[in-house]
């Protein structure tokens, strides 16, 4: 047996040695269908690239036009609340009720089957969400110019990519909540969360004082104050707590999900 | 022309799920250049052998070898294709597309439009993969399996869902391949798949490895033959016979099984002056399968 093995070993080891650029080209052509097919999926790409700018002009011209232009914090304000509300779906969705689905259709295992890199299809996912979470920025930018709001340049920039990063944490929600559920339960789970998230962490409207105590326990209101912050309005917390909040629960929720694909599929 | 180098071996494996055992002390080896086709009845263990040889799971004791090495390494696989039972591709992604991605994982693949011309699927290339019948979707996973040039295919039930002419084209690739040095290893419930295309067969039942050898000896492993005829008689009557080993009635067809079949021939005709459309025939691979795996389960 081990004699078998060591011949066979020799003979097809050379043939299975991929080069780098070919492991490159895998990773970047994984990201980049994954990519295409959520933007050919209209009931995917239109809610979640055209809502976010879409909610944010209704508010930030149409009812609050009026309020932007006496109140210095309300621009940056209602400019975070949908900057931050455009990650959440895309990783959130994308990731929870993609990944349960796909674990039980069989595309999983096929792809743990062939040899794909390892990492290849949890990337692919994450820069999906990240490419869809750099186009609602783009979008919002571009409306920028409709709203009465001084802005420089570096803070639009900065605040960019601390929202688009900010994506990441909403992509190991749905991670995890996508190894644990079934493609059935799935949107339930990532609906309640998505909601719940979005209208008790203070995104939209000041809080009442039990729920603003409370509220640090979303990662929605960590990105919310970093990204104010950056627009120059008056955030709460320090600024390298919010980063660890967002960081560790990204890290710890990606690992456990890790470990039960891993182990379970 | 195969050789006798194993480049994939199931060694004393077990597997067990819950109080199911699914593999019961396996031992099955795939040699260098052969397309083995794994028989067996629904539940003897042949996706479960496959899903151990490809990674997909542990096995609970015994061992587990893909050219030499652990399946769960990528460098292992990277010279195998597989194509699944029962698999749910994004729909939203074209044909070629498809072929692309799975391209993408190999050191050395085929271009998409040289898989698509060996599988006869080019005219589907831009195709969404949603929108195909079912079987341009088993033709299009053939070419995802087969565009990284791999040394190793594991196809399980190929052909389910294909009509004749792509399932003979289906065929005579295979053949292509194997005679380019490829090795197959294919799961089917035709058996005149196994008996047109396999150089060895083995047969599984629960969780073992009962029979295995040509399709040759497969058949010769089995003396009995079958008789069928148009008969009004009682099957209870002729099971009673000593040389008869089993009776079934479809409509107005008798088919019995014996190793004796001129002494129960003589009987039926002296029983039923009426007896009709007379057959005897030596078993074939179906019922050698159906009868080695009968054995196992009494």
């Amino acid at each position: 047996m081990s004699a078998i093995s060591v011949q066979v070993r020799d003979e097809f080891t050379g043939r299975a040695a991929m080069p780098a650029r070919r492991l490159l080209n895998a990773y970047f052509t994984e990201a980049k269908y994954e990519t295409v097919r959520m933007l050919r999926t209209p009931a995917f790409a239109i809610p979640f690239l055209g809502l976010p700018v879409l909610l944010y002009l209704l508010f930030a011209v149409v009812i609050f036009g009026g309020a932007i232009q006496s109140d210095l914090q309300a621009g940056p304000f209602i400019f975070t609340a949908f900057a931050v509300f455009g990650m959440m779906g895309p990783g959130m969705f994308g990731f929870g009720m993609l990944i349960a689905t796909e674990r039980e259709q069989g595309l999983l295992k096929l792809k743990r089957a062939l040899p794909m890199p390892p990492a290849a299809y949890l990337l692919a996912k994450m820069l999906m969400a990240l490419m869809f979470a750099v186009i609602v920025m783009i979008t919002m930018i571009a409306v920028l110019p409709l709203v009465h709001m001084p802005l420089s340049a570096g803070q639009i920039f900065t605040a960019t990519v601390i929202d688009v990063l900010g994506a990441l944490p909403f992509c190991a929600i749905g991670f995890f909540i996508g190894v644990r559920t079934t493609s059935r339960s799935a949107p339930a789970f990532v609906n309640i969360i998505y909601q719940v998230m979005m209208h008790i962490s203070g995104l939209f409207y000041p809080l009442p004082r039990l729920l603003r105590r409370i509220a640090p326990i979303w990662p929605t209101y960590h990105l919310q104050q970093l990204v104010f912050g950056a627009l120059g309005g008056k955030s709460q917390g320090n600024a390298v707590v919010h980063i660890a909040v967002l960081a560790g629960l990204t890290t710890l929720l990606t690992a456990l999900a890790v470990r039960r694909l891993a182990r379970v599929g | 022309m195969p050789d006798n180098t194993c480049i994939a071996e199931l060694s004393h494996v077990s597997k067990r799920f819950g109080k199911t055992v699914a593999l019961d002390g396996l031992d099955l080896q795939v040699r260098n250049g052969e397309l083995f086709a794994l028989l067996g009845p629904n539940g003897a263990g042949k996706t479960t052998a496959i899903s151990l040889l490809l990674g997909l799971q542990q096995p609970d004791a015994g061992s587990v070898s893909l050219f030499g090495q652990s399946p769960h390494l990528v460098e292992a696989r990277r010279q195998v294709g597989v194509m699944m039972q029962e698999v749910f591709l994004a729909p939203e992604l074209r044909v070629r597309e498809q072929i692309d991605l799975v391209a993408s994982y190999y050191p050395v693949p085929l271009t998409p439009d040289a898989a698509m011309e060996m599988t006869h699927t080019t005219s589907l290339a831009n195709r969404p993969y949603g929108k195909l019948s079912g079987g341009q979707k088993r033709q299009t996973q053939f070419a995802m399996a087969i565009v990284g040039q791999p040394k190793l295919l594991f196809l399980d039930e190929p052909t389910v869902g294909l009509d004749v002419q792509a399932r003979e084209l289906m065929w005579v690739t295979l053949r292509k391949l194997v005679n380019n040095g490829a090795s197959i290893v294919l799961t089917t419930h035709y058996l005149e798949e196994a008996e047109a295309l396999a150089d060895r067969v083995g047969v599984l039942g629960k969780g073992r490895v009962i029979a295995s050898g040509t399709v040759n000896e497969m058949r010769g492993l089995v003396v009995r033959k079958q008789i069928s005829c148009s008969s009004q008689l009682d099957p209870e009557l002729v099971r009673a016979w000593q040389e008869v080993e089993d009776v079934r009635r479809a409509g107005l067809k008798l088919h019995i099984t014996t190793g004796d079949a001129e002494s129960v021939v003589r009987r039926l005709m002296a029983a039923d002056p009426n007896l009709q459309e007379l057959e005897v025939r030596r078993a074939g691979l179906a019922e050698a399968f159906t009868e080695l795996t009968q054995e196992v389960s009494q």
